[in-house]
């Protein structure tokens, strides 16, 4: 059963470093998500591990076995392209088939496996057509079948869905989740995609411009990450600079502007400047009283209906606050009302270190 | 002094107003369709009736001729055989130019750069050119023999047809393969080869079934090359006749008869062979997959693909570059010999050299030029099926027309429209049916190219407010410029190249090929150091050509990137 | 497309959403002039525009690869649209310089379009499209070849560039959450008809169709047969006897109905419940989405129901296996006919 050892793996196009001393550790059955944005390398790294590319350094191990020298064909990874790349000039059955026509397996075999696959992604009736007359959605699920008929236990995925409708995306995650799971795959999936990755990794592997930024659980992730980085591209958030006023045992008192916030941070000096992360939806909101009750009076900026949440700006005296609230709520904002927002101590704000090389920087996606 | 500068810079110049009423013009729907009903029609009246009404004449014609019995079973075995050594040398074709389009896209390095160049070179070279040179190559005792101590390895007739013909279609597979391999995506062999297919399998399986219908493309054009070309042929038959040679010969000889007739069979036998080869490989299912893994995975090794490559370039330099390249020698003693001064001086044979020169380039220039003029919209309207659907199939097909009927056949066919037609002189005959030949060159070209261009994109321009001649001059051209470019060298390097259907068309006037095959052939008399000269200048002069072409077409990928 | 009919106003942004295959590109290209309709009229305040080609149409047409002209610098691609329609070229300059630095690429003006990144490139060509000085913006998937978090950042400063220069627009997308950040009014396409078309508030509380209520928001089904009901309520019982309180559902007595439930109104009680619905079921699924978390909930009868919690912090309140109440109020309900094709066929994307 394989697991999967990337080992400071380098690659360099020319000037360009794609991959940088990139490690990674995949376990037996994990479903992995490489997240990040285009360009960051994450299809270079599983076209190493593949054998479509080769690393300039580093190793490559399945079931602790380096593969550096065993070419794509033989190393037994299943892989999903990202533009499906099923073959145009064969049936569905025959492109489900062809991974076991090339393998030495007998011709029974081959029509049972067929079979098995065809009703795993429910295309019997369909078995006789072409690629270019199925829908996108289909078109994806014979690749995967394909990939699977082949027997391999571990996947890449390269933007599986990359292809398809949002809505269509957002369902077939799931069914691919589940499949994983039954079928008892390893699998490691590339996406640009946060919420796809939030929802079906069991690690998500955060990249940016050929670095591993952070590994860890999804939630891990979304409520305590561990860098800027990453706080900025898994989900909308709010980043307020200032700087530390004091510090009491685990709790930072910051200066931002002329308000105060206690964050819980340790080891900072008075001085440092800092950023304060504080996410959309752990925001309250009530329309603005007199008596305050310590919160932050600001001004309706843009008000949104998304459906399920409103999304308002407020502008705090020239700070810009992004916030979410439950459509479920009585009351609903509109542009121009004054209201207070509270942003209050506790584990829903972050503390990072003002990056060095600025902040728009830092969290820029391309 | 500056206020009037200022002023000036603001107003439009005469150029630009002009231009201004032209875009005006061009938005009006009857104007547009005016141009491309024009376009069309001289495309139908000029290029491909008199064609047809030739045939048709021919046709009716035949009741009333009669040939003697031997001269009918000359001209049977002459059509057969341009046939089978036409699909014989094709295959051949396509089995060694494969590899070396192959070697040449998947490699890199100046090695492969070179190799590219090299390709071209049959392509570059005067037909008439490369028969001379394939004659003194494989059957005088100056050339390969050498080698075997022997005098003459190949003599004349039909086993050096086959080497004429093969290594001057090599280069139109490579061509187009190179082409086809560049736009290929290498994401389905990617995939095949992820799914435990070794290299070769996933090549043979997936890569050349999905490139089938180039292959075929590139297939029926070696074919077309093959059965139409007549001058380098004749100087390396012999005694032998094909289908063309024959033609040439009967009307030497003046049998009209066998003539018309001759040439009314190839053309049918043509249409017939590739509207059934068009029609039957796309119904040709592919093969239910039959595979042998350990046998492929061999194939797939390191030791396999470097004998392989090295075969290629073995059958390339041996049956292509060498021979071609041969004709330097004789041309290099000529000019050690002296001969050179003379040439110039246009002192005895050389002064009808210099006027069949100077034919052949007017002839070719005006040919390329009507050919832009007229071409440019029928381009157009293929790539962007502007006329609808129906209207622009037909006026595909017919484009191609030209390229499948054999040049020698369709000469005799126009030459018989025109004489019926009075007193048109020879030389615009000639004009014609070197325009008729080449049009499809150009065309096809072009529209390629246009339709390369998203459509997005002169669509968008026309939304910003661009009517459609600002589109075109400002988005369609300086986007094909390159192709329009290369289109029109094209087509002047075949016009100069072009035999048969002079030889059909004119009597009194000869092209420069037209004149060395007599040259070589003995017809007129000159010295073994004049006829190497002449084809030499011949050729250095389509060389330059090819430089121009290699240029534009290497400044174009410089751009890109 | 099949007998579409809708108005937008000056200045309105409306957000036309749909599947692939829906014919929204064919809507703008036949808005833009690209495409001749079969039958039917295209007006341009009041005047119809049938007969006018494309580049006197006052309309321009922004394509999901932006079309950049690759041979054109980033200015002059700009400059095109004044330039074409007879601008000199000292004005043309000026107004594209305008234009660029409104989207802050001014210092990019003399690059290539292939040199810039994605983002970079789609606001070239939202600026090409301000520049070209037509009214009318039709924007094919503005965002649609750029990466989720971007699109995220990029969506509403689209809609802030636009609104400021006084454009009306037509930005059609498959992304529902992009729709209804930024529209004025949506409009919901599907196989070339028109589902409904509305502000994002009423299309989102009192969708016209099952689609469109999934489209917008989504919700979980239950199927059931209406019990009883008056002008003010209905009851209706689903799979298994269980009785569900609804909004009224005149003239579908004994009728098979589908009723929707959105996920966000869907509560777990943990006291005692106080909304018009309780169901007891077992949670079956959790899925985590960020600043979100969505429970798959069995009934009793074995339908399954989804219930959206937001903010809940890093630790789940719940797990699979845990035996819940779920309720939700009657208002919130949504009634709907049974589709002929049934349940399935009516909610697929194609």
């Amino acid at each position: 059963m394989p697991k999967l050892d990337v080992v400071s793996v380098t690659k360099n196009y020319g000037n360009i470093r794609a991959l940088d001393n990139i490690s990674l550790h995949v376990k037996d059955r994990e479903y992995v998500c490489i997240l990040g944005p285009s360009g960051c390398g994450k299809s270079t790294l599983i076209k190493c591990i593949a054998g479509i590319d080769q690393p300039d350094h580093g190793e490559i191990l399945i079931d602790g076995r380096p593969v550096q020298k065993v070419p794509i064909e033989d190393r037994r990874i299943g892989y999903v392209f990202q533009d499906i790349a099923l073959f145009p000039h064969m049936t569905v059955k025959d492109n489900l088939s062809y991974g076991l026509a090339v393998r030495h397996t007998g011709s029974e075999e081959i029509t049972t496996v067929t079979n098995e696959m065809l009703d795993l992604i429910n295309m019997r009736e369909r078995s006789r057509s072409f690629p270019r007359e199925l829908s996108g959605g289909a078109q994806q699920k014979v690749a995967v079948g394909r990939a699977i008929a082949t027997g391999s236990h571990l996947f890449l995925l390269d933007e599986p869905l990359g292809a398809l409708d949002a809505l269509v995306r957002a369902e077939l995650r799931y069914d691919l989740r589940r499949l994983a799971s039954d079928l008892g795959l390893t699998i490691i999936h590339v996406t640009h995609d946060q919420e796809e990755a939030l929802s079906i990794a069991d690690k998500v592997v955060v990249m940016k411009r050929g670095s591993i930024v952070e590994v860890g659980k999804p939630s891990e992730i979304y409520h305590s990450p561990k860098s800027l980085f990453t706080e900025n591209f898994v989900g909308e958030t709010n980043l307020l600079e200032g700087k530390v006023a004091g510090t009491q045992g685990n709790l930072c008192s910051v200066e931002i502007g002329t308000r105060k916030v206690n964050v819980s941070g340790k080891g900072r000096k008075v001085g440092e400047r800092v950023i304060v992360a504080v996410r959309p939806e752990v925001i309250p909101i009530s329309p603005h009283s007199e008596e305050g009750g310590g919160g932050w009076k600001g001004t309706i900026k843009q008000a949104a209906f998304l459906g399920s949440t409103n999304r308002y700006v407020v502008d705090i005296e020239g700070l810009e606050l992004v916030v979410h609230v439950s459509s479920n709520v009585e009351k609903e904002f509109q542009v121009g009302e004054i209201v207070d927002v509270f942003v209050r101590e506790g584990a829903h704000m972050l503390l990072f270190d003002y990056p060095k090389e600025g902040l728009e920087k830092e969290i820029a996606l391309e | 002094m500056q206020g009037t500068r200022r002023q000036a810079a603001n107003s439009p110049t005469i150029l630009q107003r002009m231009f201004v009423q032209l875009e005006r013009f061009s938005a009006r729907a009857d104007v547009t369709k005016a141009v491309y009903s024009a376009a069309v029609a001289f495309f139908l009246f000029i290029v491909i009736s008199p064609a047809i009404a030739g045939i048709v004449a021919q046709f009716l014609m035949l009741p009333s001729l009669t040939l003697t019995a031997e001269v009918a079973a000359r001209m049977r075995a002459a059509v057969a055989w341009s046939f089978v050594i036409g699909l014989t040398v094709s295959s051949l074709d396509v089995v060694a130019g494969i590899p070396l389009a192959w070697l040449i896209v998947r490699r890199s390095g100046h090695a492969v750069t070179v190799l590219d160049s090299l390709a071209d070179i049959p392509f570059v070279i005067p037909t008439v050119a490369l028969g001379f040179s394939i004659l003194e190559f494989w059957s005088t005792p100056g050339g390969i023999s050498t080698v075997f101590g022997s005098g003459g390895l190949v003599a004349p007739g039909t086993l050096l047809i086959m080497l004429l013909h093969f290594a001057f279609s090599y280069p139109v597979i490579v061509r187009v393969m190179v082409g086809e391999f560049l736009n290929y995506r290498e994401t389905y062999e990617v995939a095949a080869r992820t799914l435990g297919a070794s290299a070769f399998t996933a090549v043979r399986t997936v890569t050349l079934p999905i490139l089938r219908p180039a292959v075929l493309a590139a297939f029926l054009l070696a074919l077309a090359r093959s059965l139409s070309e007549t001058g380098a042929t004749i100087v390396v038959a012999g005694a032998f006749e094909n289908g063309t040679v024959f033609i040439k010969n009967v009307r030497d000889a003046g049998l009209t008869a066998a003539v018309v007739t001759a040439s009314l069979v190839l053309i049918a036998a043509s249409l017939v062979v590739f509207a059934l080869i068009k029609i039957i490989s796309p119904k040709l299912r592919v093969a239910p997959l039959r595979i042998w893994p350990s046998l492929e995975r061999k194939l797939s090794s390191r030791p396999v693909i470097i004998s392989r490559n090295a075969l290629s370039l073995l059958v390339f330099f041996i049956f292509i570059l060498l021979p071609c390249l041969f004709i330097a020698f004789p041309a290099i003693e000529a000019v050690a010999s002296g001969t050179v001064a003379e040439a110039i001086a246009g002192v005895g044979p050389w002064k009808t050299f210099w006027s069949s020169m100077l034919l052949s380039y007017v002839v070719a220039l005006l040919a390329t030029l009507v050919n832009i003029v007229s071409g440019l919209p029928v381009a157009v309207l293929i790539a962007r099926n502007r006329f609808g659907q129906r209207a622009t199939k037909v006026v595909d097909a017919l484009v191609d027309l030209p390229i499948i009927v054999p040049s020698l056949a369709l000469g005799v066919s126009l030459s018989f429209f025109w004489g019926n037609m009075g007193a048109l002189p020879e030389f615009w005959v000639l004009v014609l049916a070197h325009t008729t030949i080449t049009y499809s060159y150009f065309v096809r070209a072009m529209a390629a190219s246009i339709q390369g261009i998203a459509p997005e994109l002169e669509e968008t321009a026309r939304t910003l407010g661009a009517r459609p001649l600002r589109v075109f001059r400002k988005i369609t051209l300086p986007l094909t410029k390159y192709s329009l470019l290369s289109g029109a060298i094209l087509v002047f390097t075949r016009s100069v190249d072009e035999t048969g259907a002079t030889f059909a068309v004119s009597k009194a006037l000869k092209t420069a090929p037209v004149l060395l095959v007599d040259w070589i052939r003995g017809t007129v008399h000159v010295t073994a150091s004049e006829r190497a000269l002449g084809v030499g200048f011949l050729v250095v002069t389509s060389f330059l050509a090819l430089v121009v072409l290699r240029l534009i077409t290497l400044r174009r990928q410089t751009r890109r990137h | 497309m099949d007998r579409l009919s809708f108005e937008i106003e000056n200045g309105e942004y409306l957000c036309v959403l749909g599947p692939t295959g829906s014919g929204k590109t064919t809507l703008l290209r036949l808005i833009a002039g690209l495409l001749n309709a079969d039958e039917g009229t295209i007006c341009f305040d009041g005047k119809p525009v049938n007969d006018i080609g494309p580049h006197a149409r006052n309309a321009v047409y922004v394509p999901q690869q932006y079309a950049l002209f690759p041979h054109l610098t980033v200015m002059e691609n700009v400059a095109f649209g004044p330039l074409a329609r007879g601008k000199s070229e000292k004005e043309a300059l000026e107004i594209a310089m305008k234009n660029l630095e409104t989207v802050r690429l001014a210092w990019r003006a003399q690059s290539f379009p292939n040199e810039l990144s994605g983002g970079m490139q789609q606001r070239v060509a939202l600026a090409r499209g301000l520049a070209s000085g037509a009214g009318l913006l039709l924007l094919d998937e503005p965002l649609g070849a750029l990466d989720a978090r971007l699109r995220l950042d990029l969506r509403h400063r689209l809609r802030e560039i636009v609104k400021q220069s006084g454009m009306t627009a037509i930005h059609v997308t498959h992304d529902r959450d992009e729709a209804m950040s930024v529209a004025d009014q949506i409009m919901v396409l599907k196989g070339g008809r028109l589902l409904d078309h509305g502000v994002p508030h009423r299309v989102y509380s009192r969708p016209t169709g099952i689609f469109v209520a999934n489209l917008i928001g989504g919700a979980s089904f239950l199927e059931g047969i209406v019990d009883a009901t008056t002008d003010a309520a209905s009851v209706v019982r689903l799979r298994g006897g269980l009785r569900i309180k609804a909004p009224p559902a005149l003239h579908m007595l004994d009728e098979p109905i589908i009723l929707g439930v959105r996920r966000e109104q869907v509560r777990i009680s943990d006291r005692n419940p106080e909304l018009a619905n309780v169901l007891e079921g077992e949670i079956r699924e959790v899925r985590f989405l960020g600043d979100s978390r969505e429970y798959l909930i069995r009934l009793t009868n074995g339908d399954i129901i989804a219930s959206r919690h937001y903010s809940e912090g890093p630790e789940p309140r719940f797990s699979a296996g845990d035996k819940v109440v779920v309720e939700f109020e009657e208002g919130d309900v949504l009634v709907f006919e049974y589709p002929t094709q049934g349940l399935r066929k009516e909610l697929e994307m194609a």
